[in-house]
């Protein structure tokens, strides 16, 4: 009988190409594999760079707030929302209380959006395909609510340096308190259908660990960061906004599985469900923008923001030269640095593991490439 | 630790440094040869403890390119912006930092994908996102007649 | 007995006295053959069809949708319309292929179920071959899948194909076991091996409430063995989408394709045939005990009736487990059948086999 050590092995090379179900976007992935089992994950990206960085330097700065719609498109008001504000800080400009409050609405509606989709898309990676359909019904009225007030379901294109660019619906705050109402019986039953799941649990409990010296070594930020015990939610140590009004609990996990960070994205829907309760009753009167100059200029400098996305902590960086466009525009992308440590989470374990562990990742490739 | 403290601790470690109070942040330029030893110090010394790399970016200047490296420190939430400026824009070259925070690796291959700077020591000093052939497109004076229309 | 009316024996007693009256015993048997085997694939080819309609229903419905709705009423006829377009498809055979073997994996595959199907009884005398070792048939006959699946694999020339059949066949290898003990448990129950005998057995009660303990655990067991070994529902690695093989069937195309994609849904129907015949009695209606009127009423529902309801009740339940749950990993699949399932069947056996000496049944 041979001795399992003494058993010689190849290694073989897997591309998970760019066209792929399970890679969320196109992203390439040369998996080295021994049997079942990856040895070494190798992302190649790019295919959907648009040079939005270099972009920027031609556009004004009104103008560049439409690109960043583009980046995560899944957070996408809250990438508006990170240049406004870089944008706003570095002149100096006060927004009016109306202004903050609706974009924290917005933010965390995105939010709640963005949590369903990965949601509804880690059921399907699973085997699980009928959670596609349920997430999607959902997400389907928080779009409806989006496209009342702001005209598209998506990239929403609504925030704009000094404020939004119209005042919400009449009806928005009805729908709004609606939505929540109904999210609230609905959210438990999704918690059973895959959370209570025995199947679930043992393709997720255990797998993909990241302990936190690691995730803050690779930078990992966002739930799959909380998810290892990182405290890193800009909301809470960084507030902007409308958040310094509101009283809401930072999602934390120490376990650092899969597992893991599936729940933690679970409680951050009850989180986002909570802050916009708290706020939709209470916007205040008042101007939804001011008045800013029409070609805007910024003073010489370097201005940094960061804003918290569905997928971790994004960074705006503008370098201003004082003149009408940007010197240089810096997107840190909360994506780029959670890539970076696919590699170190995924050695050892099986290519289901892969699977899983990139879905609870949740990786948009046009913030990684931009 | 305050501004204050830093600001004497960076001076300490590099002598040569310029440390200012920038509009946001503490910003030190340091300068090139030293990068490696007191970025290790400022990961290791228990008071600066900076573990968090959250951004690594090239700016590209007509005399040369800086690279900024904004640190965070998890434990003592201070956060400082080390720029450092390579030496001249023809082949510039930098020390990684990809063995102090390995998030660095990515970031530095963008850096020299975008810009052109190449980090001595980094484990896989390849493009990241573009073709190999292309020329450097974040630099001021990249010009592509097939693809930019100058008027 | 009661429901002698419903009986096809007489049926098809009349069709061979009518044959002997003008053949020889030889052309008698020659084309009795031919009708049975007639029957039979036209049989197997419909109710393909229609269980692959019936699965995209159900699937919808489970999915807040209405599947298809568009090709003929209710979308009736979309499977013959999805056969048509297979028939109709280019057979791109890639050129390193094994050319024999590549051409007789499928026609392994479809082959099988309609030996297994001989023997299952669908109503009072409508029963193609009534052996008196039907379950060792059974058992035996259903191996030979395997072997399609594996060739197929093998002759396609390509890495993942390969993978896909060798994680598929090991699984197939493995869930045949449990099976295979669920038959021997009801086997000990029946204390015969004929087909024929153990539903006659259950004319007083099914076997799931004679056998009660250890029946229902064998009912468990085989239902999730059946699941496994035809490669559906939560045991479905080898040919997921969105894993990283295609499975072992990447290679084909057209109607050979078709042959593996029926195969699938016609062992569903195996499987689900031999739950209801071992374990829900049946064409037997449901009698309960001695009350003489309500079996009365019972009896008049057809056997045939009987049958396909029970069947189906089954596979609405086999699809109801894909549609529900996660996917599970090739090597999660292998340790619930040699580490849970084997076991749990072994002490099965013996239990029932102590029920069946000491007369503790119903």
């Amino acid at each position: 009988m041979a001795e399992p050590d003494k058993i010689k092995t190849e290694e073989f090379l897997i591309n998970m190409g760019p066209q792929h179900p399970s890679t969320h976007g196109v992203l390439r992935l040369l998996v080295t594999l021994q049997g079942e089992v990856v040895r070494n994950v190798e992302p190649h990206i790019g295919y959907i760079h648009s040079g939005i960085e270099k972009m920027c330097e031609a556009l004004g700065y009104h103008q560049i707030v439409h690109l960043t719609d583009r980046m995560d498109y899944l957070s996408a008001h809250m990438n508006n929302e990170a240049v406004c504000l870089c944008v706003e800080n570095a002149l100096g400009v006060e927004v009016p209380d109306r202004v903050k409050y609706i974009r924290t609405i917005f933010s965390e509606l995105q939010r709640l959006a963005s949590h369903e989709l990965w949601w509804c898309v880690m059921g399907m990676d699973m085997g699980a395909l009928t959670t596609f359909f349920y997430g999607l019904r959902d997400r389907e009225k928080i779009l409806d609510i989006f496209e009342e007030t702001c005209g598209a379901r998506m990239t929403l294109n609504y925030s704009v340096p000094g404020g939004v660019m119209f005042d919400i619906h009449p009806n928005f705050r009805k729908r709004v308190k609606d939505f929540i109402k109904y999210f609230r019986k609905k959210l438990p039953e999704y918690d059973q259908l895959l959370t209570g799941n025995v199947i679930f649990q043992e393709r997720t409990k255990g797998i993909g660990l990241l302990s936190l010296e690691d995730a803050i070594a690779y930078g990992v930020t966002g739930p799959s960061g909380r998810a290892s015990g990182f405290a890193c939610d800009v909301r809470k140590h960084h507030p902007y906004s409308a958040y310094p009004f509101v009283q809401f609990n930072e999602a934390l996990d120490t376990a650092g599985d899969t597992f893991a960070r599936y729940r933690v994205r679970i409680t951050e829907m009850w989180e986002s469900m909570s802050v916009i309760e708290q706020l939709i009753d209470n916007i205040p009167e008042g101007d939804y923008a001011v008045k800013m100059k029409g070609v805007i200029k910024l003073p010489e400098g370097e201005y940094y923001q960061r804003v918290e996305t569905a997928r971790g902590e994004l960074g705006v960086m503008i370098v201003s030269d004082g003149k009408k466009n940007p010197y240089r525009v810096k997107f840190r992308s909360p994506g780029f640095s959670n890539l970076s440590a696919l590699n170190h989470i995924t050695k050892g374990w099986k290519i289901a593991d892969l699977v899983a562990i990139m879905s609870t990742l949740d990786l948009v490739i046009p913030d990684i490439d931009r | 630790m305050t501004n204050e403290e830093l600001k004497t601790r960076i001076l300490e470690l590099a002598p040569d440094a310029m440390v200012t109070d920038g509009k946001q942040y503490l910003e030190a330029v340091i300068p090139a040869g030293v990068l490696h030893r007191v970025a290790t110090a400022l990961r290791d010394d228990p008071d600066t403890a900076f573990d968090y790399l959250f951004c690594l970016s090239g700016v590209d200047f007509p005399e040369y390119i800086m690279v900024y490296y904004h640190l965070e420190s998890y434990r003592h939430k201070h956060v400082v912006v080390l720029k450092v400026k390579t030496d001249g824009r023809d082949k510039p070259k930098l020390d990684t930092v990809a063995d102090i925070w390995p998030t660095a690796g990515f970031h530095e291959r963008e850096v020299y994908d975008m810009f052109g700077v190449t980090f001595n020591g980094h484990p896989d000093m390849r493009r990241l996102i573009l073709d190999e052939g292309w020329k450097y497109p974040l630099l001021k004076d990249y010009a592509d007649e097939s693809r930019i229309v100058e008027r | 007995m009661a429901f002698s009316i419903y009986d096809f024996s007489t049926l098809t007693r009349a069709i061979h006295d009518g044959l002997a009256a003008h053949l020889s015993p030889l052309g008698v048997t020659a084309v009795e053959w031919v009708l049975v085997g007639l029957v039979l694939i036209i049989f197997i080819a419909l109710f393909g069809l229609f269980l692959v309609y019936a699965e995209r229903k159900v699937c919808a419905f489970f999915q807040n949708r209405l599947g298809p709705m568009r090709v003929g009423p209710w979308g009736l006829l979309q499977t013959i319309a999805d056969f048509i377009k297979l028939l109709m498809k280019e057979l791109i055979q890639p050129k390193r292929v094994d050319k024999f073997l590549y051409n007789l994996a499928p026609f392994i595959v479809i082959i099988v179920p309609f030996l297994t199907i001989s023997v299952i009884p669908f109503a009072k005398g409508l029963q193609a071959f009534d052996f008196d070792i039907g379950i060792f048939f059974i058992t035996a006959v259903s191996s030979v899948g395997v072997i399609g699946v594996l060739l197929a694999g093998w002759s396609s020339n390509n890495k993942y194909s390969l993978i896909g059949a060798m994680r598929s066949g090991a699984q197939i290898v493995s869930y045949e076991l449990s099976i295979g003990l669920s038959l021997i448990t009801m086997a000990v129950l029946a204390g015969s091996l004929q087909v024929s005998t153990i539903v006659a057995e259950q004319s007083t009660g099914w076997f799931i409430f004679k056998g009660h303990i250890p029946a229902v655990i064998a009912f468990i067991v085989f239902l999730i063995a059946g699941t496994a070994e035809t490669n559906r529902g939560p045991f479905d690695l080898a040919e997921a989408e969105s894993e990283l093989t295609a499975g072992f069937h990447t290679e084909y195309s057209g109607i050979k394709f078709a042959f593996f994609f029926l195969a699938e849904y016609v062992n569903l129907f195996i499987i689900a045939a031999l739950a209801t015949t071992m374990f829900l009695g049946g064409w037997m209606p449901f009698h309960v005990g001695h009350l003489e009127g309500f079996n009365r009423v019972m009896d008049f529902i057809p056997p045939i009736f009987w049958f396909f309801g029970k069947v189906f009740a089954v596979i609405f339940l086999i699809m109801w487990f894909k549609w529900t749950f996660p996917r599970l990993r090739i090597d999660q699949i292998l340790t619930l059948e040699w580490k849970y399932l084997l076991p749990v069947n072994l002490v099965n056996i013996l239990l029932m086999t102590f029920i069946v000496m000491e007369g503790w049944h119903f």
